[in-house]
């Protein structure tokens, strides 16, 4: 099940009922257990809704909505009332929500079929899927290799073809690094153009809940559908729902070209693949305009000093009172609230609580989360001086393709320069979005790995972007490339 | 300035206080939830997603409690900011579900201001801020700590005074003030028994043209007496702490609470035991804007206060100091009383009924007590005066009569028929009860006519009593001295 807006098709077509399709997708999420790219996933609610929406379907209940019918995979940080929400983390085990977030009210409410939930990076802290406290996910192009992260198991659904749909959290990269590595379209909306009510917070000011799915037209599918004002969040924008708009070519559209971007850092079959796709672009009618962003080379630095100092504060909830796991410690209050934390926080984790803790700290503010905030602004500043003089910013979404699992881990500073072109558009709250532009062999040669091409617009630009990128895969197919069937790959 | 001179040493010592104070204001919901801001209710049940810090969960700004903050700085000639921010103040408790607690840090809504006592003297505010409370740990029912969290997120105002106070009894008063004020305006209960004004005291001594000394802050005050009576012991404990030879004896920064029951000041944590609260700005909340327009209406509406009414009822109705006082101390009590003047055009005889009758009764209910409970408006109020005035009923049985309009409901024109009060005007009938008085009255008789005219009260009381209360008393006692003329 790749495209969403042909299963809706169907099934309001009746070939096929909304429980067919539930089961199907229970059947697939089984037999890609391998991937684990779904934690246990209760199969009762989900019939029961998929029953409902087909009894609606038979009364001619309502007009069925824009989603209907569809399997919509939920990252494992977003609140549905009663579905348990662990963020990947052991702290949250067993802990179910009383609420639900607006993200996944509004499927609800668009007719999906909410799908709870997928693994992922323990509290979105993680550009590989193996900071869950689970197990790591697999991509679904190369087992051996990770899926990129956080949001690896909503990437690896979409790419293995369980779901049509996911939602992602976007921060520094986390669904558009995923994306990449796993061939799929990832799209994170302009900050604010989406409700962050219900989705567990990582850094405040850079969570952006993000879809994927298998084609532009898709994800703009889901982005009508969740995005627009929220008076649950007072940093959602009063903007409409992100609106469909068709561009019949790309001619005369100015993409720009950061220098910065295509450095020595960028491994060759990647720049390869992004610079064929340029070219592409070109032939399309797009004209390239050489850009400069002098500050990225200051992103993840600041990236990593804004986003732990807000996942300081956010994850101070998490201390055994009132949910999730606890641990007794030696019976006093702080005893059991470090004990708890201790026991159920991860390595990551516990790694950026420490940072964040650090930059905020008295005397130290100033030099460190201060100057971010200076630095952020610059950013943000080059972005908008780089508008003037195009309309779409191009460059890869990851400095290479899928990496090995445990590759990256022992070693915190390479994992996060995983996001270096990624974080960018975070720090400036910009919409950007990565699609695939083919694949490349692995270096032991072992494997083909997606490649995937960023675009980074103005903000509030979301829908001119998608309707770029519209326009670019309705001239390319990179986008139908699907990874091998299990039984195809090495090892399976 | 108030000195206080040292019994041991003779030396003279300058108390430094400030205080700190929370009020929560009275919205009808939380500040960043929907939540009910009720005293009361049954624990954890005024409690949601947001209040109780459910992961994923976002304030919204409740902007009532805006209004009513800056209402509050508005009363007190604060300078409000046009733009402010919320920060996160980042501790560890129990009582607080989001591990922080949303205030304001570095850009408070509003600074500057001050209340004035009668003395004259200023107290400067530093600043205001705005807050939502902790929940509430309960530690002394059985082994475990028990948490309520209705209380967390209530929208609190923080005012903070310049180092300005220099007793208990000017400590006692800027409270009092505040208290007043913020009740008038519809700012806050600031009810110290239900946690709705809770007050932090910053004290220290100096001698003479010294810098600051050390400072310590008292915490656990739950009364406006017991402020004023941890004030007048830590005053005495400092200086004698200053006084002992031993160094290691002087007092150091720390924060003290108050033992109400042994009337001490003692430890609770020292300086290097304070936290870092690791203050940021709230990334899930937008900036505060305050307009001009905003600002100059709430400036509009804002009611006289206390201070200004004082001052007009004794300059406009010629009351005393404290009858304009008690008038004026409740926004409630004064509305009432100018209301009921209006009616019966009588200041004082309106005053002096208010505050001799009808708030002893309001009390006598209990603190909780409202003028309007009573169910006397005060328009029935000006008729009864109108009543006395007019000579239909007298003040005494003006007196039952006002018992029975609290009792019944009843308008006072219709109780002085119904109980038969009306007041007896009829000479003759005025003439039988002075005749009856003066038999066997021989001394009393002789006296008045020796010009002691105090002996005619007890006469006119014999012609009271006969009366039922009804008879005029100034007219009796005209027919009185005719009689007492005539008997001769």
């Amino acid at each position: 099940m790749r495209d969403a807006h042909g299963l809706r098709q169907s099934i309001l077509a009746g070939e096929r009922t909304v429980l067919d399709v539930a089961r199907a997708t229970l059947a697939s999420i089984d037999e890609r257990a391998d991937l684990n790219a779904f934690l246990p996933v209760e199969a009762e609610p989900i019939l029961e809704r998929a029953r409902e929406l087909d009894e609606s379907l038979a009364r001619g209940a309502a007009e069925p909505g824009a989603l209907f019918g569809v399997p919509v995979a939920l990252k494992a940080n977003l609140a549905y009332e009663g579905r348990e929400l662990t963020c990947g983390s052991r702290i949250l085990s067993g802990y179910r929500p009383p609420y639900t977030s607006t993200v996944v009210q509004r499927l609800l409410d668009a007719g999906a079929l909410p799908i709870a939930t997928t693994n992922m990076d323990e509290f979105a802290m993680g550009s590989s899927g193996e900071n869950s406290a689970f197990a790591p996910t697999l991509n679904p192009w190369a087992r051996d290799y990770t899926p990129g992260g956080s949001s690896s198991g909503s990437a690896a659904s979409v790419s293995a073809g369980i779901v049509p749909l996911a939602l992602g959290s976007d921060t520094g990269g986390s669904v558009r690094q995923p994306a990449a590595l796993c061939g799929v379209t990832g799209f994170k909306p302009t900050f604010g153009r989406v409700s962050r009510y219900g989705l567990v917070a990582f850094g405040s000011s850079l969570d952006q809940v993000s879809p994927f799915a298998n084609s532009v037209r898709d994800a703009e599918l889901i982005a009508n559908c969740i995005s627009g004002a929220d008076p649950m969040d007072s940093t959602c924008l009063e903007h409409a729902p992100i609106q469909p708009v068709e561009r019949a070519n790309l001619k005369g559209l100015r993409i720009g070209l950061p220098a910065e971007a295509f450095g020595d850092g960028l491994d060759a079959s990647v720049r390869q693949k992004v610079e064929a796709a340029i070219e592409a672009l070109c032939e399309l009618g797009a004209e390239r305009v050489p850009i400069s962003l002098p500050h990225s080379e200051h992103a993840v630095a600041t990236y990593y000093v804004v986003a732990t100092a807000e996942a300081s504060s956010n994850l101070a909830r998490f201390d055994g009172v009132r949910f999730g796991a606890r641990q007794e410690g030696d019976g006093s209050l702080a005893g059991m609230m470090g004990a708890t934390r201790a026991d159920g926080f991860g390595d990551e984790v516990k790694r950026r609580i420490l940072l964040g803790t650090h930059v905020l700290s008295s005397g130290y503010y100033e030099a460190w989360y201060g100057r971010a905030q200076r630095v952020r602004r610059l950013i943000h500043d080059d972005y908008r001086r780089a508008f003037e003089s195009c309309d779409v910013v191009i460059c890869p979404t990851s400095p290479t393709p899928a990496f090995r699992l445990g590759e990256r881990k022992a070693d915190p500073v390479a994992m996060y320069l995983s996001d270096v072109l990624t974080v960018p558009a975070s720090l400036a709250g910009l919409p950007a979005l990565s699609i695939p532009c083919g694949t490349v062999s692995s270096d032991s040669g072992d494997a083909n790995l997606p490649v995937g091409l960023q675009w980074i617009g103005p903000a509030l630009g979301d829908e001119s972007l998608l309707a770029a990128a519209k326009a670019f895969q309705s001239n390319t197919d990179f986008h139908l490339a699907t990874p091998p069937l299990r039984r195809e790959q090495a090892g399976a | 300035m108030t000195r206080v001179i040292s019994k041991q040493s003779g030396q003279t010592w300058f108390p430094v206080i400030g205080l700190e104070v929370h009020c929560q204001l009275r919205t009808r919901t939380k500040l960043f939830c929907g939540c009910a801001n009720e005293f009361g209710a049954e624990p954890n049940t005024q409690v949601c997603p947001v209040c109780s810090g459910q992961p994923g969960a976002l304030p919204v700004m409740n902007s009532r409690a805006l209004e009513l903050a800056l209402r509050a700085a508005v009363a007190l000639d604060c300078d409000v900011a046009p733009w402010s921010k919320f920060d996160r103040k980042n501790y560890f408790y129990c009582d607080l579900p989001k591990g922080y607690q949303i205030s304001q840090f570095d850009r408070p809504y509003c600074t500057g201001g001050g209340i004035e006592l009668a003395s004259g003297k200023r107290i400067a505010l530093t600043r205001i801020h705005l807050e939502d409370d902790a929940g509430k740990a309960i530690h002394d029912r059985g082994p475990d700590t028990l948490v309520d969290l209705n209380r967390a997120g209530i929208p609190l105002i923080e005012s903070v005074t310049e180092p300005d106070l220099t007793n208990a009894d000017e400590a006692f008063e800027y409270l009092t003030r505040l208290k007043e004020i913020f009740q008038y305006i519809g700012a806050s209960d600031c009810d110290m028994e239900k946690g709705s004004l809770r007050c932090d005291v910053n004290i220290s001594v100096r001698l003479e043209g010294e810098e600051l000394r050390t400072k310590v802050e008292l915490k656990n005050l739950n009364s406006f007496r017991n402020v004023k009576a941890a004030i007048d012991y830590e005053i005495q404990r400092q200086i004698e702490a200053w006084e002992n030879p031993d160094e290691t004896a002087h007092p150091v920064q720390e924060t003290r609470l108050y033992d109400t029951n042994r009337g001490v000041t003692r430890t609770m944590r020292a300086k290097e035991d304070a936290h870092d609260y690791r203050y940021f700005p709230d990334p899930d909340l937008p900036e505060l804007h305050v307009s001009a327009e905003q600002l100059e209406r709430i400036r509009r509406e804002l009611p006289e206060l206390p201070a200004a009414r004082r001052a007009r009822y004794a300059e406009q109705f010629e009351l005393s100091e404290y009858d304009a006082s008690v008038l004026a101390s409740e926004r409630e009590v004064a509305d009432y009383f100018e209301l009921a003047v209006r009616g019966s055009g009588r200041a004082k005889e309106t005053a002096n009924w208010i505050t001799n009758e009808l708030l002893s009764a309001r009390n006598e209910r209990g603190p909780e007590t409202k003028l309007e409970e009573l169910g006397v408006s005060a328009e029935a109020l000006a008729e009864m005066i109108e009543l006395i005035a007019a000579g239909t009923l007298s003040k005494s049985a003006g007196r039952k009569v006002l018992a029975a309009m609290i009792e019944t409901g009843k308008r006072a024109g219709v109780l002085v028929v119904e109980l038969g009060l009306e007041q007896v005007q009829d000479t003759g009938q005025l003439e039988e009860w002075c005749r009856a008085a003066l038999v066997g009255q021989d001394k009393a008789i002789a006296d008045i006519r020796d010009g002691q005219q105090k002996a005619i009260g007890a006469l006119i009381g014999q012609v009271m009593k006969a009366s039922a209360g009804k008879a005029d008393p100034a007219k009796a006692r005209e027919i009185l001295l005719r009689f007492v003329q005539e008997h001769g």
